[in-house]
């Protein structure tokens, strides 16, 4: 997208927030290339957080004195942040989870063990991170319903031609897909997928970790039926995520977990179900990150995700270009514009794992591995990747270390 | 020495170059293989036993991954011909990590010792030898296929 003095944001300054730039690793400051798995956290949310405990920590909910009402009322107070921040309808639709991971689980398990069968299909691509795939295998081989994939073209975009032979292969029921790629990048056609979804009276599951901390997000407008996201890529406390799901598939779907707070009433031979969101929510929760999460979205939105997501494109850019006049280096995915600020990469004739030990004797921080997408090494070909990734503090110097720092690699392995 | 040239001396870029014992030995009288599912490194280890039916007379390596994994079992290799395979069963992983000498992280660790896991699991499905319980874990941990 365009950037305009308007949406342009000040890195620089926003990485005073940050104590740990402060840090110096191998006697150089930390170029942080390693966002999408996770961020580091501004001091906004530290200092929010250890001042919920010294002031407002009790249980949520139950208690009658201050204390758990001021608890509550934090708690409550970022399930309501959350629910704005994509713009649901309803925050009794929001249900915290322990991340992304554990809520596209509780909708594998509790919506998929009551509604799949011999003879259904369960849609998924090629280009998953495995906690959006694996529950769906799992599930699909445990109720007998088929496992079925959208394929990736070269450029790992998806490739929905494919669309009208899986339809063929019996009623499809589910349809899961990260709306970003973890691996590449990739910014997928959610809108279009979720359409054709529910042409077959299938549902739309969306996996929003990679996509919610870096642009705007709309469950509304991407027509989805569930969306899960995780705190800790954004700026948050990790522990802590939320899954949002229409009010109708929720009201029906059975319990995830069983325990306190779930329940409406408990008797010898039977129990009832509290009310959403708490019907999804046994135990007690992750309080104070909850209420930090809450906290980290306000610190991104008052940037402003189009602000972020203007960065970023700048920062990719940059990379792609510098990278690709590295020798012998080959990046992987799509082109910029169809990306977030992903890049992964190899290097020919040097393991990621090398690549990654030697870029942090520079006091480069990447991540080099499989990134949990198996199925999409396989389709690229390679048992790993290097991958670099950016957030809103990342400069364009620390684009210029990488670069240095592989030219290093390279002049090492020759 | 900076860290960096510690890390990757000329010795291990030597040996991941030109690995020793690089090849699959047909007909072979031990074999096993294995990977580090961390880092997707695989190496495959083939023995030919001496007259004696003990001693390695011949060892040989396939593999891919990371430059400490196939360093390491290059330097392996080289480290047990001619050796017995009892003697090989209770080897100390640290006689090959004295052989590497470079400090290494934990995770790096696993990388350096899968050649020399695999080569105890061959041998001791080929004869017999013991394997104690940390390659047992090993073992499981890092995957060494079953034949």
């Amino acid at each position: 997208m365009a950037v305009t003095p308007a949406t342009k944001l000040d890195a620089r300054r926003l990485r005073a927030d940050f104590p740990v730039f402060d840090e110096l690793v191998n006697g150089k400051p930390v170029a942080f290339l390693d966002s999408a798995a996770s961020t580091q956290k501004p001091r906004q949310v530290l200092d929010a957080m250890r001042e919920f405990y010294e002031h407002s920590y009790a249980n949520v909910h139950r208690g009658v004195y201050t204390l758990a009402e001021r608890a509550t009322a934090g708690y409550e107070g970022a399930r309501e942040k959350v629910r704005a921040y994509v713009n649901a309808p309803s925050s009794r639709e929001v249900i915290f989870t322990r991340g992304a991971t554990e809520a596209l689980n509780l909708v594998a398990y509790a919506w998929g063990l009551d509604n799949l069968g011999p003879g259904d299909v369960v849609v998924i691509t090629e280009l998953e991170h495995h906690s959006n795939f694996v529950p769906w295998q799992f599930i699909a081989k445990k109720t007998g319903a088929e496992f079925a994939h959208i394929p990736i073209d070269d450029l790992g975009e998806l490739q929905l031609d494919a669309l009208d032979e899986i339809a063929t292969r019996g009623n499809v029921k589910v349809v899961a897909n990260n709306l970003v790629s973890n691996t590449l990048g990739t910014v997928n056609p959610v809108e279009k997928l979720a359409t054709w979804a529910h042409e077959q009276g299938a549902i739309m599951v969306v996996d929003a970790a990679q996509a919610a901390p870096h642009r705007k997000i709309d469950v509304q407008a991407l027509g989805c039926d569930f969306l899960a996201f995780s705190s800790h890529k954004l700026c948050g406390p990790s522990g802590v995520g939320a899954l949002w799901g229409r009010r109708e598939l929720l009201e029906e779907m059975q319990p995830f977990n069983f325990g306190g707070e779930m329940i409406r009433s408990v008797a010898l031979d039977r129990t009832s179900w509290n009310e959403l969101p708490y019907k999804f929510e046994a135990g007690t929760p992750a309080i104070a990150e909850a209420y930090g999460f809450g906290v980290a979205i306000d610190y991104v939105s008052e940037i402003g995700l189009d602000a972020i997501e203007a960065h970023e494109h700048e920062l990719v850019v940059q990379a792609m270009d510098a990278l690709a006049e590295i020798p012998g280096l080959r990046i992987f995915g799509p082109p910029a514009e169809r990306r977030t600020g992903i890049v992964s990469f190899e290097l020919e004739n040097v393991h990621p794992h090398d690549v990654a030990q030697i870029l942090d004797w520079e006091g480069v921080a990447v991540r080099a591995g499989h990134h949990c997408t198996q199925p999409l090494m396989t389709r690229l070909g390679v048992a790993a990747t290097t991958r670099a990734s950016f957030y809103l503090y990342s400069l364009p110097e620390e684009v210029d270390r990488l670069v240095a720092g592989l030219l290093k690699v390279r002049k090492t392995f020759a | 020495m900076s860290e960096l040239d510690q890390l990757y001396r000329e010795v291990i870029l030597d040996h991941y170059r030109n690995p020793r014992g690089h090849g699959a030995l047909e007909p072979h009288d031990a074999h096993a293989e294995g990977q580090n599912p961390l880092c997707g490194d695989e190496v495959s280890i083939f023995v030919r036993f001496a007259d004696d039916g003990e001693t390695i007379d011949e060892i040989g390596f396939e593999g891919r991954g990371c430059a400490i994994s196939q360093a390491a079992t290059s330097m392996l290799t080289e480290l047990v011909k001619g050796r017995k395979a009892e003697e090989v069963a209770v080897l100390p992983k640290d006689e090959l990590l004295e052989e590497i000498g470079i400090p290494l992280t934990p995770i790096r660790l696993k990388c350096a010792i899968l050649g020399l896991g695999v080569l105890k699991v061959a041998l001791h499905r080929a004869k017999g030898t013991p394997l104690p319980e940390e390659w047992r874990t090993l073992e499981n941990e890092l995957r060494l296929a079953d034949d």
